[in-house]
């Protein structure tokens, strides 16, 4: 029965998702630790080949949105989410059955493993049947469960299922321990002997008390003893434990490939979807992009770096957001204004922004229209120690030439804080290069520098720069909107709050 | 099975939070000198003490139950002693078996559970035989319901059953356990069970009236032996518990009967080293909370006449209907041993106990708290101040309407004006909450200033000095007088320069 499944719940044309590396971009971007924070607690569903594989056309990301809007629906919500907890206790009773060797325990684990199974089913096609979907991804998918839950293969696994568990949850027996003799006997309404003891010494009850229960460490192994007592207690119940062995002689293999593709693949979905509750609790705001492969124009509010905000958490009214806007021309937006005032995590947010629609997922924005590029480049300085400032800069170069040379005019390129390692001259000589080429190229890039004149550099170029407080001019606003670069704004102000002004120093230095 | 000596409804928890501002308390009423003579010594009395003498009883008839057990324990200090030292003995007990371990097995549990259990019995014996042969000498509500409790409780019935279900956990016909088939077919709630009756020997018969399976370990097989002690462990776990936690509960009752009759031994102590020493005591008349009354006749300070050879004196107090006492006038006047005298005396009126005085009538409080000046932390003034504040604002997180607050020359710390008008805007505040203050304080501006207003809700007494300049400690109602007295300290401590000054 082993199959390709018939539905996919991530695409309208079902491929396997065919594992690869990380992307390079993605530590620049931070975007690893966001795919860390979206599969964490999901290692089992290996999600991580779904979140490296972007989409190239609008529609497919369509077709995540539909998904994505009908899973935001509570009752949706709730049935999927009720169907992977049962899904993954059935994995883990199979994994049980297989580890154990006593015949009536495999057996028993191996049953529990079906029912949970048959119940996860049901619960997920009646939940289903019951929701208003409107996503082309489930609405496949739920016609499909509802005929494999009508089929009768299927009732005939549940149904016998049932009976032979309900049985075996009748039998209670005694067993008699004196010595090392051991007595296995029905149970006959013998009185419970710590309720007698207790009944005894009521009039002495007062408020709560130690308590002297050892805790017993449990395990799904049984020693010998135990495998002694459940020998003789399938002799005194002899009927119901013929029901058990009959059972997992008929039933094999029983789970369905399209419903096990399903349970994999709703997960890369609600891993986002839990990832950003608490910040949409918190009230920052996410939207579903309108996304286009072709229109460059570009349109972005309240947008913010998602990796700083789960790295924040709880404390998300500290984030900052922040708008941007690309028409006509305007490919490139030079990032300039102090340090530490919010230019790199902004650089980051526009390239997440990017990669998340491309997975069709809803971005850390309040409103977006976003073009879907081909491919994603970052260039952000490196870490390594190289020998001379020179190998540094011939390394940083080589890198740029690679990436630009891969780039086409539907990518978009990331850079940061380039070229600081050489006099501000070169920098501005190389920067001016670089943007011309990216003008030629016709790609959208966010370039952040230190160097004003860089704001200017091309027609396709849009000054943004970080703002101060004015009532504070230390105070850093992380805001970084779109005006003229004017980089020396901070640096006096700074040197004020430390009275390291030309004046304030005269007036120290008299004293 | 209560003992309900300290409370008609419920039990005294020695081991209850303190008033937060105990400590404070502590400091600014001596209340140690009187903690000590109560607890004679043992460390055991001292915490009874201190907790019941912060009792803070708000109920007049709560204070009066306490009041009317305590006479009792005036009259038959025998009987009383006797019954603390049988409490006593049982909670000490268990101490000659070996304490429970971290790790013990819920079948060591139950064996050491039963002899602890066994002792119990004994004490609980002898206890009853006591109560049978004193009940009669005892009067208040307290007592009588106690022993009525251990003569309808603790019936020859009830120590047969008590006996016979120890014998039982012996567990001598076999640890019988009933069990469901868990995950995995594995055992599981294991219950432990008593055996039946035992029937005639043909019903004994192995399969005779029932289905039977057995086996019996290999004498070498110490695993199995070892799974089949789990087993029983985990059977008998329930069991053991409810034994141990019901030890715990009779270990409890005469702990409580410990702590209960320790504090009235405490209150025998005190009153007997006062009488000793010639002084006064009275129960107070508690009067409700919000009715503003205090009257005394010869209120003195319990520690200082503990600690002091010599007469002490007392105060005549007529201050009912006030909600402002203004205390003024000579420094070592008797000032702060008045405020002292009138917060032990709250206490203590609010603990069921005596009070120190001859006469005394006293409305009950939310709760009694004490600002003084603090000596350290002489070195920044401002911080003084700020400390100051501080504490007065902690006391205002706390302190409810009907409370009572002693002030002891807060705001000292700051010049007169400054001082002055910080107290007056929270005297006022304060007592327009309904919350009483007893106010010492030298800052004139202050006093005549509430004066000058007019307050007929107001007292102001005056420590007096007689025109030979002699204090002689007792306070008088007096409005406040624009100078205080440091020239008489400075004569006491110069005398031999008098002359030479006043020239």
């Amino acid at each position: 029965m082993a199959a390709m499944p018939v539905v996919s719940v991530l695409s309208g044309s079902p491929v396997a998702a065919a594992e690869r590396p990380e992307p390079p971009f993605f530590r620049d971007l931070n975007l690893d630790r966001v795919c860390a924070g979206v599969t964490a607690g999901r290692e089992q569903y290996d999600l991580a080949p779904f979140f490296r594989t972007p989409l190239r056309d609008a529609d497919a990301v369509q077709y995540r949105h539909e998904v994505l809007r009908d899973l935001e629906k509570q009752d949706t919500a709730g049935a999927v989410a009720g169907f992977a907890e049962r899904m993954r206790a059935v994995r883990d009773r199979l994994a049980q059955a297989r580890k154990l060797r006593y015949r009536y325990q495999k057996e028993s684990w191996f049953l529990g493993a079906a029912r949970g199974y048959c119940a996860a089913v049901r619960a997920l096609a009646d939940a289903l049947g019951g929701a208003e979907l409107a996503s082309r991804g489930l609405i496949a998918f739920r016609d499909y469960l509802a005929g494999y839950a009508a089929s009768p293969e299927f009732a005939s696994l549940a149904g016998e299922a049932a009976e032979v568990a309900s049985s075996l949850d009748g039998v209670t027996y005694c067993v008699n321990v004196r010595g090392p003799r051991v007595i296995v006997t029905r149970y006959e309404g013998e009185a419970d002997f710590s309720a007698d003891v207790a009944a005894t010494f009521a009039k002495f009850a007062r408020g709560a008390v130690k308590d002297y229960r050892a805790a017993f460490r449990t395990w799904p192994e049984m020693d010998h003893v135990q495998e002694w007592i459940a020998d003789r207690v399938a002799r005194l119940f002899p009927a119901e434990f013929a029901a058990l062995d009959g059972f997992c002689a008929r039933h094999g293999r029983f789970e369905d490939e399209t419903i096990v593709a399903f349970d994999r693949e709703i997960q890369f979905y609600l891993g986002y979807l839990d990832f950003i509750a608490p910040m949409k609790a918190a009230g920052l705001e996410f939207c579903y992009p309108r996304i286009s492969a072709a229109d460059k124009e570009t349109d972005v509010c309240g947008a913010f770096d998602l990796a700083l905000a789960a790295k924040l958490a709880p404390r998300f009214a500290e984030m900052v957001s922040n708008d941007f806007r690309l028409s006509g021309e305007e490919r490139i937006i030079v990032v300039t204004g102090p340090n530490h005032g919010g230019k790199t995590t902004f650089a980051r947010m526009a390239g997440q922004l990017h990669y998340l629609a491309s997975l069709g997922y809803p971005v850390p924005a309040g409103s977006a229209r976003l073009f879907l590029p081909d491919q994603v480049f970052t260039h952000f300085e490196r870490e390594e120690d190289l020998a001379t400032l020179r190998g540094k800069l011939a390394d940083e170069l080589a890198r740029l030439r690679d990436v630009l040379a891969a780039a086409t005019g539907g990518s978009l390129l990331v850079m940061n804080e380039s070229f600081a390692s050489t006099t501000l001259r070169d920098a501005a000589f190389i920067g001016e290069r670089i943007l011309g080429q990216m003008t030629e190229l016709g790609l959208l890039g966010v370039y952040v520098t230190f160097i004003d004149e860089l704001a200017s550099a091309t027609p396709a170029c849009v000054s943004m720069v970080g703002t101060v407080n004015p009532e504070d001019p230390a105070e850093r606003t992380y805001k970084i909107v779109r005006k003229p670069a004017d980089g020396l704004a901070y640096a006096a102000a700074i040197a004020r709050k430390y009275r390291l002004t030309y004046p304030q120093l005269k007036e120290r230095l008299a004293s | 099975m209560k003992a309900r000596l300290m409370y008609a409804d419920r039990d005294f928890d020695p081991g209850a939070a303190l008033p937060v501002n105990e400590p404070d308390l502590a400091a600014d009423l001596e209340l140690g000198t009187l903690l000590d003579v109560m607890a004679g010594g043992d460390k055991f009395l001292f915490g009874i003490a201190r907790r019941g003498l912060h009792s803070g009883l708000t109920d007049p008839a709560e204070i009066i139950y306490r009041q009317r057990v305590l006479t009792d324990c005036v009259a038959q200090p025998d009987v009383v002693r006797a019954l603390y030292d049988l409490a006593v003995g049982a909670v000490d007990a268990d101490r000659h078996l070996f304490g429970f371990l971290f790790r013990d097995s819920p079948d060591t549990i139950l064996a050491r559970s039963r002899q602890v259990m066994a002792l119990y019995v004994t004490s609980l014996r002898r206890l009853a035989d006591l109560g049978a042969e004193h009940a009669a000498d005892f009067a208040s509500q307290g007592f009588t319901r106690f022993f009525a409790m251990l003569a309808g409780e603790l019936t020859s019935d009830y120590f047969d059953e008590m006996e016979s279900r120890l014998a039982e956990l012996e567990l001598k016909r076999g640890t019988l356990m009933s069990a469901r088939l868990g995950t995995g077919a594995k055992g599981t709630g294991y219950v432990l069970r008593r055996h039946p009756p035992v029937r005639g020997w043909r019903d004994r018969l192995p399969g005779r009236n029932r289905d039977a399976y057995s086996f019996t370990i290999p004498d070498r097989d110490e695993a199995g032996a070892r799974a089949l002690s789990e087993l029983t462990s985990r059977a008998v776990n329930e069991t053991a518990n409810s034994l141990a936690q019901s030890a715990d509960h009779i270990k409890g009752f005469f702990q409580v009967l410990c702590a209960e009759l320790g504090f009235y031994l405490g209150c025998l102590n005190l009153r007997g080293r006062l009488l000793a020493e010639g002084l006064p005591v009275c129960y107070p008349v508690p009067a409700a909370l919000g009715t503003q009354r205090l009257h005394a006749d010869g209120l003195y300070d319990a520690s200082l006449a503990l600690t002091l050879d010599g007469p002490v004196t007392g105060n005549d107090v007529a201050a009912d209907g006030r909600r402002l006492i203004i205390v003024t006038g000579a420094n070592q006047g008797g000032k702060s041993t008045f405020l002292r005298s009138a917060g032990q005396a709250q206490l203590m009126l609010q603990a069921g106990m005596f009070a120190p005085a001859r006469e005394l009538t006293g409305s009950a409080c939310s709760g009694l708290f004490t600002h003084y000046k603090r000596e350290e932390d002489a070195a920044m003034e401002r911080g003084k101040l700020d400390e100051e504040l501080d504490r007065m604002s902690l006391i205002a997180d706390w302190i409810r309407p009907d409370g009572l607050l002693l002030c002891n020359e807060s705001f000292a710390s700051t010049n007169e004006r400054e001082g002055s008008q910080l107290a007056r805007e929270i005297i006022r505040a304060l007592t327009e909450a309904g919350i009483r203050i007893v106010f010492v304080t030298h800052l004139y501006d202050l006093a005549e200033g509430i004066r000058a207003r007019g307050d007929d809700r107001a007292l102001f007494l005056r420590a007096q000095r007689e025109n030979d300049g002699v204090r002689t400690y007792r306070l008088l109602p007096g409005v406040p007088l624009p100078t205080s007295y440091g020239e008489d300290l400075y004569q006491e401590a110069f005398g031999a320069d008098r002359e030479a000054t006043l020239l």
